[in-house]
C-alpha cells in the first residue's frame, strides 16, 4: 500500500474499505487537485483488492469538504487550462461512480461545492442531522455552475426541479431538507452517523434515483416550458450579461437532461467557458476579498465575554441583538424603560427570524440579552458600543460619566458615522480605548463593518476590534478616520447626482434602471428613499461640510414636508402597503450619459479614497465598497472596474464631465496615481 | 439553631415586579421570572460564574417543563454546567428554605458562594385533566380494533371535562380538608379579630407600599420586558385608593355567608422571583464582595394545620429565646401578609398570656411587636405572596430595610400552609 499526503484507508472487520480524507496542512478539506489526484489512484488500489463496501468520511472536525481549492481556480487563464482541470476531476469522479463495489459519502458539517459532487458520486450519502451539517452546490456564487459531475448527478437523484433549485440559488441544505429533498439517503443523530452508515452501505438496496412524478419535469415534452420558466425567475435576480452561469446552467439541463455521459461531458465544457469570463474572475476576487477582510479579524487572539451597548434606537438595539445572536452575554441600555421594551421587542422578532419554531434557540438568544436602564453592564463590559443620537456634548458627557466606572482592559467603541473620533477622544483620562464600530443599517442584513482607528487608538485596540468583528461574523474593514470613512463618503456623490438628476426632471424609474443595468442591487433613488430621506440629508450635510459636496434642494424639500421615504409611506417614489410603485420607463433615451454622471462621482471619489489611503490597499476599498453599498459583484469592486476597462477611458469620461457639469467632477489626482 | 459555624452573609439580592394574577397566564414563566431577576444580580456584582457553588431555588408547583426549576435557571443563566442546582420545596417557605440550605452548606463548609432564592408564577399553575378524563384517554389508547375504539368513544361522558384547577388544590390542606381562607377564619375567631382590624390592616399595607414606591425604597425590583413590547416595573397589585370603607364592601371569599376574610384582606395571587447571593466570610475577602447582612439564626417550628396562619409565632419564639432577645432588641420586623387576620393573629397571640403559655411554652407574654416596625413597606396584601417567593423577598426587603434605616436586627417570617412556620434572624453587619 502506498503513502497518501491526504488520505488515510483504513479497512475494518466488516471489509469495509474506510477513506478518511484530511487534506494536508489545512484545517479544512478541499478537493485540491493533488487531493483528486491521490483518491483516483486509491480507488486502483482498491480495485485490486475490492473491498464489500467503500466509504469515505472526513477526519476534519466538524466539516466535511468545503469544495474545490479556489486559490486553484485563479491560475486557470485559458479555457484549454480549464478543460483540462475539469476533465481531470471528471475522471476521478466518474472513476468512483463506475467502483464495482457499492460507496457511501458519511457527512458530518459543511459539505459544499466539490463534497457534494464527490457525495453525489457516491452510491449511498448519509448525513448527521447536526446544526454544522450544511450540503450544498453554491458554485452560482462564483460565476460559475457545478463542474465535477453535480449537475447530471444531482438531478438524477433529486429530479430537475430540486436539483436545478439548490444549483441556482446556491442554497446549502441542512441535512434534515436535504433528506427531504432527496439529495441525501439518511439524515441521523451524529451519535448514529457511523452505525448508520454501515448498515445503508451493506444494505445491498438500490443507489436513490429521482423517480416518478419528481423525474417528469426532466422529460423531454416538458423541458422547454420548464427552461424558460426557470429564466424568467432567474432574470429577476440576474442579468444574463453580468451574470451568464445560471443561464448557462439551464441551457445545459434543458439540451442535454436524459443523457447523462453526453451531459457530464458537455457540463466541463460549460463550466471551462464560465471559468475564464470576467464574471467568475471577478466573483473569485470578491470571494478572496472577502477571505482578505476575514484575515483582518485573525490577527490576534481576543476572547471578549460581555458587550454593552448604549443606546436602545434601531442601531443600538440591532447591533445588540446581533451579538447576542452570536452567543455574547450583552446588555442594552437606556435610560427609558419604554424605549428598552421596543428595543427587546425588536431583538425578540429577530430572534424568532433567525431561529424560526426553534423556541429553546429563541429563548437562549433572549437569556443572553438584557435590558439594562441602569446601566449596569458598564462595569461588567468588554466591550461597550455607543449608539446614542449624533450629539458631540451628549456623547462626550457619557462617556465622561462611564469611563471611571469601564474596567481595565475594556475598550469603548463608538458606531458614529459623522463625529470624528478626535473630537470625542480628548474627553477621555484613556482616549487609546476609544476606536470606532460602523455597523449599516440594517445590521442583520449588512455584512461589513468599518474598524475606525482615531488618531490615538492604540494598536492592541484596533486589533481587539477587527478580533471582535470577525468574531460576530461581520467582516472588518480597518478605515482611518475621517468623514464619512470609506463606505458612505463613496456612496454618496453617487446617490446626490441621482437626486440632482430628478430635480432636473429625469424620470426616477430611469435613473434607478441605469444604475441596476451597471450592476448595483438597488437604484440610488430607491436605495435613499429606503434609508430614510432624512438620514441621508444628515449624512449628506456632514460630507458637504468636510468635502465640499453641495446638497440638492430638493431632498431638502421632501424632508421638511415630511417625505422620508419607504417609512413615511412616500419619497421619491410613492409606496403602497410598503411596496415601491414605480412608473414603466417609457424611453431610455439619455441612460448612458445618466449611467456615467452616477458611476463617475463614484468613481472619482474612489479615487480620492486611493489617493488619501482611507484604507490599507486598493483590494481593501473594493472588499469595503462591494460589501458595504452592493457595488456590482461581479465588476470586483471599484478600483478592479477601472483597471479593467481602463484608466485612460474613465479618465476621458471623467473629463468631458467636467466639461459639461463644472466643479463636482474635476477629476481628483488620485487618477494620475493609479 | 444558632449558627456555631462559618459565618453566612448576603451580599446583594434583587427581584422582579410582582405581578398579580389576571385570571389566565401571566406573562412569565416561572423559570423566565428567576432568570430576569438574577441576571441584573449577576451582572452588577462580579461574581465569578464559575465560583459559584450551588444554585437552590424554592417553588411551589413549577410547569411540566421545569422539571428542577432551579437547574433550568441556572443553565439559562449561563452559569456554568459543572455548578450543580437543586430546588426546594417547603411550601409557601420554599423561598426561605433556599436560604436555609445555603446558609447550612456554607456554615458547614461545603460551600462558600451560593445563589438562592424563590419562584412563583402561580397565574401559570395548571388546569390538568379529571381522573375520569386520563381513564378514558388510556382506554382509548389501548383500542386497537374498530369497533374497540367505538366501545370507548361510547364511554364518554361530558363530566370528564372538568377541568383540574391545580392552583385550588395547592392552596387546600388536604390532610384536614381546609382551604387557606378558611384555616384564616380559625383564627379571626380564635383572637376575635374584627373585620374592621383586618381591612386596615390591609389599607395600610397598600399605603406602605405606595410610601416605599414614591421614596424609592424598592431598588431591589429588576423592570420585567416581555416580547411584546411592554415593560413592568412595579408591584401591580398595589392599589393608592385603598381605604377601610373600600375593603368593607367586598364579601367574604371563604366563609360566604358569616365569615371575614375576603380577597381584599388577603395576599394577592401573584407570579415573582427573588434571588440572594450568600457567601462566606472567604468568598466576600476573595472576591471582594459588599455585604449587606448577616444570617445570624433559623427556625422551623411545626403546628395545627387547621391553624398554620399561627406559624410565625411559633418559629419566631425559640430564636428570641435563644438569643434571649426582648421586642425592643428587634428594630424591624416582616412577617408575610398570607391573610390580614393572620398577621394580626400573631400580633396577639404574643401579647396572650394563655396562648403564649399554652402553644409556645412561655410563662409570660412576649408583648407587643410594634406596628410602625412591622412590615413598614408594605407585604403580601398590596404586592402579593408568589408562594415559592415570599420567604426569599422578606429576607431581602429586610435586610435593605435595616441598612435604609442604618440599624441592627431584623426578623423574618412567614406562615407554612400545612401547619409550619419559618423566621429567620438577620443583622445588619454595618450598624
Amino acid at each position: 500500500m502506498s503513502d497518501y499526503k491526504n488520505w488515510k484507508l483504513e479497512r475494518d472487520e466488516h471489509g469495509i474499505a474506510w477513506l478518511h480524507l484530511d487534506k494536508a496542512d489545512s484545517k479544512v478539506n478541499l478537493l485540491a487537485g493533488e487531493v483528486l489526484d491521490e483518491l483516483s489512484e486509491l480507488l486502483d488500489e482498491l480495485r485490486k483488492d475490492l473491498p464489500q463496501a467503500i466509504i469515505i468520511d472526513s477526519a476534519k472536525k466538524d466539516s466535511f469538504v468545503f469544495g474545490a481549492d479556489i486559490q486553484e481556480f485563479t491560475t486557470l487563464d485559458t479555457p484549454e487550462k480549464s478543460q483540462a482541470f475539469l476533465d481531470r476531476g471528471h475522471r476521478v469522479m466518474n472513476k468512483l461512480d463506475a467502483m464495482p463495489c457499492k460507496t457511501l459519502s458519511m457527512v458530518h458539517g459543511m459539505c459544499l461545492g466539490g463534497g457534494t459532487e464527490l457525495s453525489l458520486a457516491c452510491d449511498y450519502i448519509v448525513a448527521s442531522d447536526d446544526n454544522k451539517t450544511r450540503i450544498g452546490l453554491p458554485e452560482i456564487k462564483l460565476g460559475i455552475h457545478p463542474g465535477y459531475g453535480g449537475t447530471a448527478r444531482s438531478i438524477r437523484r433529486m429530479g430537475p426541479m430540486a436539483a436545478m433549485g439548490i444549483m441556482l440559488t446556491g442554497r446549502a441544505l441542512p441535512a434534515r431538507s436535504a433528506k427531504r429533498s432527496g439529495l441525501i439517503d439518511e439524515c441521523v443523530p451524529l451519535r448514529q452517523l457511523k452505525t448508520a452508515a454501515i448498515a445503508t452501505v451493506l444494505s445491498g438496496r438500490m443507489p436513490h434515483r429521482a423517480k416518478g412524478f419528481k423525474k417528469l419535469a426532466g422529460n423531454a415534452l416538458f423541458r422547454p416550458l420548464i427552461a424558460s420558466q426557470m429564466r424568467k425567475q432567474v432574470s429577476k435576480k440576474a442579468r444574463v450579461e453580468h451574470y451568464p452561469a445560471p443561464y448557462a446552467l439551464i441551457d445545459l439541463w434543458q439540451k442535454y437532461a436524459g443523457n447523462d455521459v453526453r451531459m457530464l461531458k458537455e457540463e466541463a465544457i460549460s463550466v471551462a467557458r464560465l471559468a475564464t469570463s470576467d464574471t467568475a474572475r471577478n466573483l473569485v476576487k470578491v470571494f478572496f476579498l472577502q477571505e482578505e477582510l476575514k484575515r483582518q479579524g485573525k490577527q490576534i487572539s481576543y476572547k471578549p465575554e460581555h458587550i454593552h451597548v448604549i443606546g436602545g434606537g434601531i442601531m443600538g438595539g440591532d447591533i445588540a441583538s446581533w451579538c447576542a445572536i452570536q452567543g455574547y452575554t450583552v446588555t442594552v441600555q437606556d435610560q427609558d424603560p419604554e424605549r428598552l421594551a421596543q428595543t427587546y421587542k425588536r431583538a425578540q422578532a429577530s430572534f424568532k427570524k433567525k431561529y424560526k419554531r426553534d423556541r429553546r434557540a429563541i429563548r437562549h438568544a433572549g437569556d443572553r440579552l438584557m435590558p439594562d436602564h441602569k446601566g449596569q453592564g458598564v462595569a461588567r463590559a468588554d466591550i461597550i458600543i455607543e449608539a446614542i443620537f449624533e450629539d458631540l456634548e451628549v456623547k462626550q458627557t457619557l462617556y465622561k460619566e462611564i469611563e471611571p466606572r469601564m474596567k481595565a482592559g475594556a475598550i469603548l467603541a463608538t458606531n458614529t458615522s459623522s463625529i470624528m473620533l478626535e473630537d470625542l477622544a480628548p474627553c477621555l483620562a484613556k482616549p487609546e480605548r476609544l476606536v470606532g464600530l460602523h455597523f449599516f443599517n440594517p445590521v442583520a442584513m449588512m455584512p461589513l463593518v468599518e474598524v475606525i482607528r482615531g488618531e490615538s487608538t492604540d494598536d492592541t485596540v484596533m486589533q481587539q476590534a477587527l478580533a471582535f468583528t470577525q468574531s460576530i461574523g461581520k467582516l472588518p474593514l480597518p478605515t482611518r478616520s475621517s468623514p464619512g470613512f470609506l463606505v458612505n463618503r463613496i456612496l454618496m456623490p453617487y446617490l446626490l447626482e441621482a437626486v440632482v438628476m430628478v430635480s432636473e426632471g429625469i424620470q426616477p424609474e430611469l435613473i434607478d434602471k441605469a444604475a441596476v443595468e451597471f450592476g448595483m442591487p438597488m437604484g440610488p433613488i430607491e436605495l435613499a428613499d429606503t434609508v430614510g430621506l432624512d438620514v441621508c440629508r444628515s449624512v449628506a450635510q456632514i460630507l458637504s461640510k468636510a468635502l465640499g459636496t453641495d446638497l440638492p434642494d430638493n431632498l431638502d424639500q421632501l424632508v421638511s414636508s415630511g417625505n422620508l421615504g419607504k417609512k413615511s409611506g412616500a419619497g421619491f417614489y410613492p409606496y403602497k402597503n410598503g411596496k415601491v410603485v414605480k412608473r414603466k420607463v417609457a424611453n431610455r433615451q439619455g441612460i448612458d450619459e445618466i449611467q456615467h454622471r452616477m458611476i463617475m462621482r463614484l468613481l472619482n471619489e474612489t479615487m480620492a479614497c486611493y489617493r488619501e489611503g482611507i484604507v490599507a490597499s486598493d483590494d481593501l476599498i473594493d472588499a469595503g465598497v462591494i460589501f458595504g453599498t452592493g457595488f456590482a459583484p461581479f465588476r470586483g469592486g471599484p478600483i478592479n472596474y477601472v483597471r479593467d476597462t481602463g484608466v485612460d477611458v474613465l479618465k476621458q469620461v471623467q473629463d468631458s464631465l467636467y466639461a459639461t457639469y463644472g466643479e463636482r467632477y474635476k477629476p481628483d489626482e488620485g487618477w494620475s496615481k493609479i | 439553631m444558632i449558627n456555631n459555624g462559618n459565618k453566612v452573609f448576603i451580599v446583594d439580592g434583587s427581584r422582579t415586579p410582582q405581578l398579580k394574577a389576571k385570571g389566565k397566564p401571566g406573562p412569565f414563566a416561572a423559570s423566565d421570572l428567576a432568570v430576569a431577576a438574577a441576571r441584573a444580580l449577576l451582572i452588577r456584582n462580579d461574581v465569578p460564574l464559575d465560583k459559584i457553588d450551588e444554585v437552590i431555588l424554592g417553588c411551589m408547583m413549577p410547569s411540566e417543563r421545569e422539571a428542577n426549576i432551579s437547574r433550568v435557571a441556572a443553565l439559562r443563566l449561563g452559569i456554568p454546567q459543572t455548578v450543580p442546582a437543586w430546588t426546594v420545596q417547603r411550601n409557601c417557605a420554599s423561598g426561605m428554605q433556599s436560604i436555609d440550605s445555603a446558609c447550612h452548606n456554607i456554615a458547614s463548609g461545603q460551600a462558600n458562594l451560593i445563589l438562592a432564592g424563590g419562584v412563583e408564577a402561580m397565574s401559570r399553575a395548571p388546569v390538568l385533566y379529571n381522573r375520569h378524563m386520563v381513564n378514558w384517554l388510556g382506554d382509548l389508547m389501548r383500542a386497537r380494533s374498530l369497533s374497540q375504539r367505538l366501545k370507548v368513544f361510547s364511554q364518554f361522558r361530558p363530566g370528564h371535562l372538568k377541568p383540574v384547577i391545580a392552583l385550588l388544590f395547592g392552596l387546600t390542606d388536604d390532610v384536614v380538608g381546609l382551604n387557606m381562607g378558611e384555616t384564616a377564619e380559625n383564627i379571626t375567631t380564635r383572637f376575635g379579630i374584627t373585620r374592621e382590624q383586618m381591612d386596615s390592616f390591609s389599607a395600610t399595607s397598600h399605603h406602605r407600599l405606595i410610601n416605599a414606591m414614591e421614596n424609592g425604597y424598592l431598588d431591589e425590583i429588576e423592570v420585567l420586558y416581555d416580547a411584546s413590547g411592554k415593560y413592568y416595573d412595579h408591584d401591580d397589585g398595589v392599589r393608592a385608593d385603598s381605604s377601610v370603607e373600600k375593603l368593607a364592601k367586598l364579601r367574604p371569599a371563604f366563609d360566604k355567608k358569616y365569615g371575614n376574610v375576603t380577597a381584599g384582606n388577603s395576599a394577592q395571587i401573584t407570579d415573582g422571583a427573588t434571588w440572594l447571593i450568600l457567601a462566606s466570610e472567604q468568598a466576600v475577602n476573595d472576591y471582594d464582595l459588599p455585604v449587606l447582612a448577616e444570617i445570624k439564626d433559623t427556625q422551623w417550628a411545626g403546628l395545627d394545620p387547621a391553624v398554620m396562619g399561627m406559624g410565625p409565632v411559633h418559629a419566631m419564639t425559640p430564636i428570641m429565646q435563644r438569643n434571649q432577645f426582648a421586642i425592643d432588641d428587634v428594630d424591624y420586623w416582616e412577617i408575610n401578609e398570607a391573610f390580614a387576620t393572620q398577621v394580626l393573629g400573631n400580633i396577639a397571640a404574643w401579647k396572650e398570656e394563655e396562648y403564649c403559655q399554652t402553644n409556645l411554652g412561655l410563662d409570660k407574654p412576649m408583648g407587643e411587636i410594634p406596628h410602625d416596625r412591622l412590615n413598614v413597606d408594605g407585604g403580601g396584601v398590596s404586592l402579593g405572596h408568589p408562594v415559592g417567593a415570599s420567604g426569599a423577598r422578606i429576607v431581602l426587603h429586610l435586610a435593605n430595610v435595616l441598612k435604609r434605616t442604618e440599624t441592627k436586627r431584623g426578623i423574618a417570617s412567614l406562615c407554612i400552609g400545612g401547619g409550619q412556620g419559618g423566621a429567620m434572624l438577620i443583622e445588619n453587619v454595618n450598624a
